[in-house]
């Protein structure tokens, strides 16, 4: 499928180059339908890949890549059920996000991330699976699970352990603090930083540079040096799923969805 | 003597941390600049939300070249104590 437009994102392929568009407003929260679309494009990716050699993931909403998870559809499913029943949904929508981010992970396209605003969880998460990062300079990356009583669940963590240093992760593991992209630039996070408004325009560029390469030669270099957590994605999970069944969350979760502060994103 | 004038110093620096913050919000989220004192609560006079007031936390981050952890200024709503915090990194 070389073209498809759905609920919550849309992509096509040009010049050896598909572009994935992000635009589920507000803030592309990734939730069932979002997941559901992820879930399409990973079946397409087979075909996608023996026509193109990179692929670059954008968002259209003006807010920013991706602001995470959607909160307020958890907490209303999880109103929904059981707590039994609400566990099992949970660690259900997490093996298929991690199916498909595994899958983004390893595809034999080269990825690029094109980042504007905020950044945060579940979004950075789809980033990390993502080869290149070229930051907008109103970017801001964050993991804010702990927030909630969480860790961040959709394979963040040992995506960002095979990236930059433990340090660093740490600092925004345990802080849940955001930074921007001079500092992912910085820490190794960011390849590249793009004045505001030109993250697309710089990933096109680079995406083009891509294009020129053999693309199995490129596809074996990149099998070499971005090995799959495997076991620290599948460990991940657990933790994450023996932490949700804590009362803590629940309150995290109505603190944040019942907050009529106008300040929820902030710590 | 010396105390006075180093204190006189610090605190003219940050009158014009302040006079720059106000300056940089008037012009991103088109709010006249004579309407904005250091006092004042930024969310209400620039109506912004969190996720602005993020931006805004770029916006200031990049112009005084300083990393302010989010954290820092969650609680803090007034020009001046933002200045405060953002002089605390020169």
């Amino acid at each position: 499928m070389n073209e498809y437009k759905g609920e919550s994102l849309c992509w096509q392929v040009a010049d050896g180059v598909v572009e994935l568009t992000l635009d589920r407003a507000p803030a592309n929260e990734i939730g069932l339908a979002m997941l559901d679309d992820l879930e399409r494009f990973a079946a397409a990716l087979p075909e996608l890949e023996s026509k193109a050699s990179a692929l670059i993931l954008y968002s259209k909403q003006s807010a920013g890549f991706s602001a995470g998870a959607d909160l307020r559809e958890l907490y209303t499913l999880i109103q929904q059920t059981d707590a039994a029943s609400a566990a099992k949904g949970v660690r259900e929508f997490l093996e298929r996000i991690h199916t498909v981010l595994n899958r983004i992970d390893m595809s034999s396209l080269t990825t690029i991330a094109a980042v504007h605003g905020v950044c945060f969880g579940g979004g950075f998460e789809l980033v990390l699976a993502c080869d290149l990062i070229v930051a907008d300079k109103m970017a801001r990356f964050c993991f804010p699970e702990l927030r909630l009583g969480l860790i961040p669940g959709f394979g963040g963590i040992p995506r960002l352990k095979r990236d930059i240093g433990n340090g660093v992760v740490r600092d925004l593991l345990l802080t849940g603090r955001s930074v921007n992209a001079t500092k992912a630039l910085a820490v190794g996070l960011a390849s590249q930083v793009a004045a505001e408004g030109e993250a697309l325009r710089v990933a096109r560029a680079t995406a083009a540079q891509v294009t020129k390469f053999d693309r199995a030669t490129a596809a074996a270099a990149k099998r070499f040096i971005k090995p799959l957590p495997t076991e620290e994605l599948r460990r991940e999970i657990d933790i994450f799923c023996q932490l949700f069944v804590k009362p803590a969350v629940m309150q995290g979760l109505r603190k944040f969805i019942e907050n009529t502060d106008a300040h929820p994103y902030l710590p | 003597m010396s105390d006075v004038y180093f204190d006189a110093e610090l605190m003219k620096t940050l009158e014009q941390t302040t006079d720059e913050i106000l300056n940089l919000a008037a012009v991103h989220f088109k709010v006249p600049r004579a309407n904005l004192q250091p006092n004042d609560d930024f969310f209400k006079k620039l109506g912004i939300d969190s996720l602005q007031a993020l931006e805004l936390l770029t916006r200031l981050e990049n112009h005084f070249g300083v990393e302010l952890p989010d954290y820092e200024v969650a609680g803090v709503s007034d020009f001046r104590t933002l200045a405060t915090r953002i002089q605390a990194r020169l």
